[in-house]
Order: C-alpha cells, then sequence, then structure tokens
C-alpha cells in the first residue's frame, strides 16, 4: 500500500528559522531520508502559502490569492511511501517527524493512504 | 536544541497577534506587553507538562488578559480569576475566544501594532527598533549587536520612541478601506526600510546585516499572510527576497563589495529567488502596478540572467523609466542611467546623470557611476575626481575599498597601452 505523508507546520514558525538552522534541518531530514530510501517515492517541499494561488470553482473559476484553507497550521510538503502496513506506514512518519522537533518544530505528519497514484512523466 | 525549542517558537509565531488582540483590549503598550510577558512566563511552566495549547495565541490572550486582570483586582481586594491550569482544560474557553479572533480582527490588530511602530513622530530608525522589538520580540541586545550601537543607547531609543507613542494618537477603532491601505502602506515602507538598513548598512564596518534581512522578510510575509491579495505587498515580499538571495555572493572573503557583474550566480539562493519569482508573477496578474513590484520586476530580471551578459538591460531599462514615472526621483534616474549605459552606451548615460550632479552633490553612488562612465568614456582624470569624491562620501568601509578597486584600474589603464 502507498501512503502519503502530509506534513503540515505553523509557517511562522519554519520561516523563523535562521538560514542556518533551515539548512540544519535539510541535512537532517536527507539522512533520514537515505533510511527511508527503500521504501521512498516523490517528496516534495512546498513553498509557503503566500506563494499559493487557488483556483476555485464559480460560474467562472475564480483565481484567488493564497492557500485555499485559513488554518493554524499549514501544508508545507508530502512524502510517498510504499509500505506493508500501516504500522510501518506510522513508523516512517515517526523518523521523518524527528529532525523536526529536534529542530523545534510543531509539527503534525498526516498518514493518508493513496487510493489512485500515477508517478507521470513531468516535473522531474 | 532544548525540548523547549518548540515552547520558544510557538511564543515567537504567536506573538504579534497576541501582543495586538491584548494592545486592542488595553490601549497601552506597556501593559499589553506586560500582559503577553506573564502569558509567556505561564506558558513556559505549562506547556512542556500539558503539551501545546489548540491555538497558542488564543491561549496566550486569555491568559495575559486575565493575569492583567488579576493584578487589578489584587490591588482592590477581589478575588482572582480562575488558575490558568483550569482555563487551559477549559477547551471551550478557548474555542470560543478563537472563534472571536476571526481573520479580519487578528488581520487588523497585527496591522495596528505594525503601524503604531511606523507613527510619523517616530524617525525611522526608532520605527525600525520599535518593530524589532515588540512586533518580532528580539532583546534590546540582539538589536543593538544588529545596530552596531551599546545596548545602553538602543535601551534608550526605544524607551524614547514608546514614550512618543504613549502620548500620540493611536487608531483603535476598526479601519476603512481607505485608513487600511495608508496603514499597510506605511508599514510596508518601514518594512522596506529595515531591510535596507541590513541590506545596505548606512554606517560601520559590516556592509551586510544579515539578522535584519532576515527579519524584514518575516515581517513581509507576515504582512503577505494578512493581506494575501495586494500585488505591492507580494511585490515588496518578492523584492526583498530576489534582493537576499544574492547575499552570499555580494562580499567577497575580505569582506569586499562584489558587483553584480562579478557575483558568483552559483552562490546565488535558488530558492529564494524561486518564491520571489512566483510572487512578481502573481503580483503582475492584478495590473496594478506600484513601485514595489516594479523594483521586484527589475530584480527578477537579474536573477533569471544566468549569466551577466544575459541580462536583459533593456527590460531593466524600460522597468525604470515606468518607476521614474511613479516615483521621480534622481535616485531611480541614476539607476536608469546605468541600464541606459549598457544598451546604448556611457555618452548618453553620462548626459542623463549630468543634470542630477546638484541633487547628488552628497551621494556616493553618484560619483561612483559618474567615476566609472568616465573611465568607460577614456577620460581618466575626470573618473579619478568622480572617484575620489565617492571615497569621501563612502558609508561602509566595504563602499571605501571598492571605489580603491576603480582607482587601481584606473591606474592599470593609465599603464596599458591605449587601444586605438
Amino acid at each position: 500500500m502507498q501512503y502519503a505523508i502530509l506534513c503540515y507546520h505553523d509557517e511562522s514558525a519554519v520561516g523563523a528559522l535562521s538560514k542556518e538552522e533551515d539548512d540544519a534541518l535539510m541535512a537532517e531530514l536527507a539522512v533520514v531520508r537515505q533510511q527511508l530510501e527503500h521504501k521512498l517515492g516523490p517528496v516534495a517541499r512546498l513553498m509557503p502559502t503566500t506563494a499559493a494561488t487557488t483556483v476555485r470553482a464559480g460560474a467562472e473559476p475564480l483565481v484567488i490569492d493564497g492557500p485555499f484553507a485559513e488554518t493554524k497550521e499549514q501544508l508545507l510538503g508530502f512524502y510517498v511511501v510504499d509500505c506493508a502496513t500501516l504500522e510501518e506506514a506510522i513508523d516512517a512518519a515517526r523518523v521523518l517527524l524527528a529532525p523536526r522537533v529536534a529542530a523545534g518544530l510543531m509539527s503534525a505528519l498526516e498518514v493518508r493512504p493513496i487510493s489512485v497514484f500515477h508517478p507521470g512523466r513531468g516535473g522531474t | 536544541v532544548s525540548d523547549l525549542a518548540w515552547v520558544d517558537a510557538a511564543l515567537t509565531s504567536a506573538r504579534p497577534q497576541a501582543i495586538g488582540a491584548l494592545l486592542r483590549y488595553f490601549r497601552d503598550l506597556d501593559r499589553a506587553e506586560e500582559a503577553f510577558q506573564e502569558a509567556c512566563l505561564r506558558a513556559l511552566r505549562h506547556w512542556p507538562r500539558n503539551g501545546p495549547p489548540r491555538d497558542p495565541a488564543a491561549w496566550l490572550i486569555l491568559v495575559g488578559r486575565n493575569a492583567a486582570l488579576d493584578e487589578v483586582r489584587r490591588r482592590t481586594g477581589e478575588e482572582p480569576l480562575p488558575a490558568e491550569e483550569l482555563i487551559s482544560d477549559l477547551d471551550d474557553a478557548e474555542t470560543a475566544l478563537a472563534e472571536r479572533l476571526d481573520n479580519s480582527h487578528y488581520r487588523d490588530d497585527v496591522l495596528r501594532l505594525l503601524f503604531i511602530c511606523c507613527h510619523p513622530d517616530l524617525p525611522a530608525t526608532q520605527q525600525i527598533a520599535l518593530a524589532l522589538r515588540i512586533v518580532s520580540g528580539l532583546s534590546v541586545k540582539e538589536i543593538a549587536r544588529a545596530f552596531l550601537v551599546s545596548e545602553s543607547a538602543m535601551e534608550q531609543r526605544i524607551t524614547r520612541a514608546k514614550r512618543r507613542i504613549a502620548v500620540a494618537d493611536v487608531p483603535y477603532e476598526t479601519p476603512g478601506a481607505v485608513e487600511r491601505a495608508e496603514r499597510l502602506a506605511a508599514v510596508a515602507a518601514m518594512i522596506y526600510l529595515l531591510f535596507n538598513e541590513g541590506y545596505s548598512a548606512s554606517g560601520g564596518e559590516a556592509h551586510i546585516r544579515v539578522p535584519l534581512c532576515e527579519e524584514a522578510i518575516r515581517l513581509a510575509r507576515l504582512l503577505l499572510t494578512l493581506f494575501p491579495g495586494e500585488p505591492e505587498i507580494m511585490g515588496l515580499a518578492a523584492l526583498l527576497l530576489l534582493q537576499h538571495a544574492r547575499t552570499p555572493a555580494r562580499l567577497d572573503a575580505e569582506g569586499d563589495i562584489v558587483l553584480l557583474d562579478d557575483q558568483d550566480r552559483g552562490s546565488w539562493d535558488r530558492a529564494m529567488i524561486a518564491e520571489g519569482l512566483v510572487l512578481v508573477e502573481k503580483a503582475l496578474r492584478h495590473r496594478r502596478p506600484g513601485t514595489y513590484q516594479v523594483q521586484a520586476a527589475i530584480a527578477a530580471v537579474h536573477a533569471r540572467a544566468t549569466r551577466p551578459e544575459h541580462t536583459d538591460w533593456a527590460e531593466i531599462e524600460r522597468l525604470y523609466a515606468a518607476l521614474e514615472t511613479l516615483q521621480p526621483s534622481p535616485v531611480i534616474t541614476l539607476n536608469r542611467a546605468v541600464a541606459v549605459a549598457k544598451v546604448r552606451g556611457p555618452a548618453a548615460a553620462l548626459a542623463m546623470i549630468e543634470p542630477l550632479a546638484e541633487r547628488l552633490s552628497g551621494y556616493f553612488h553618484f560619483f561612483g557611476v559618474k567615476g566609472a562612465l568616465l573611465r568607460e568614456l577614456g577620460r581618466p582624470e575626470e573618473a579619478r575626481a568622480a572617484f575620489d569624491r565617492a571615497i569621501a562620501l563612502a558609508n561602509t568601509a566595504a563602499e571605501a575599498a571598492h571605489i580603491r578597486l576603480h582607482l587601481d584600474r584606473l591606474v592599470k589603464d593609465g599603464e596599458a597601452p591605449r587601444l586605438p
């Protein structure tokens, strides 16, 4: 089964990391990704929600600046992992969470089973 | 990193919203700050034990307000309000408050807090210091270090600024559309100043002060979160990101200025550039041009050029012409002349800046540009005079050193046989 691990953070806390702290976190996450290499699919870090544009259905589709939902935590990235069990996916999420906690982020990682997955050929 | 890093991060992140709301409640900056401090102390006691509250800002506002009210009650001998152990269990109270802090309220609270720091009675340096202290929550020591002044001098500067604000008119009612736009413009200008203070330090040894730039970017992002559809705020955030992306390449190992043409573009921060370019694109869709957007568009042209010779100078000249129309200023004309020199040659550029001589007679960059154009035109004596004037006007050691480099080149020009 494939699972998406969706990364929710308070983006102002992420934005408050200095360049050095952010680089250190990215380096830690790279190490952790290596540990999960055999089960890890696509990985993405998203820009802050200020860079987002939302296209919403309407008589004419509306193009709105900003994210779809105003939330206290923002979706700032995701992983796709291939795991035999939910337990294994949760363990992967634990591994991915640790460096974030160490960097002082109160992140939440949502483990969500994937029903359809097309790896696609663009965007590489 | 301690286990409590997350508490610190949560407090910093909730700070503008919490102090903004407490200020609306108490209508007094000192009381709002004290109430927030007290709430932070209690958060440090309770959060590590009980885990983070669902909405840290709402928790801090509620606890800060109650702590301040308790203080009043204690003085008048009344019963205190329930302790915050109880409050943090009362999810209902927190939720109700969080709901009342709907986005529009929260927006105006934070905007007001920022706006107070830009009070027109305050000189720019006090505005910036106050915003760093109150909104960003930097310590006086950190701010003093960033401005390269002593801690006591900075303490004094901030106290003086607060005293002025205490007697000034602070608008607490919810602003109308026009007022909101005015406040937004004032706050944007303050953030821009803060960035420039870090980007091109106005005095002293350090030519770039990264923490000030980072803080300005943080505040610009905060403002954009509050007003996600404002193209000028997108432009401001984009401008700061695109400029700051070049920081690693702007000074060499000796701390000397490296000009755009000579910078190692590989060391530009690509993630920051990407975000800046997205924001420029987003802003331009609105077709409501403004000065920050045009400046960001200029920075974007530079950022897109992977090599200096790929720079679209004609586009840059057009953008500076647009900027001149929006905001006529001799400094902008000077910058446009640099683009003109690239497109139409140094003679055209020199003709363009000569009328500015009187108005820019005290401006370092004017003489730097003039010297460079004269050198290109093969007029070394006049070039030398311009460079000497620039050195006399240099604000930092790096600026002076950079001009000396030009003078060295002049000497080398003189030694080399002139080509026909």
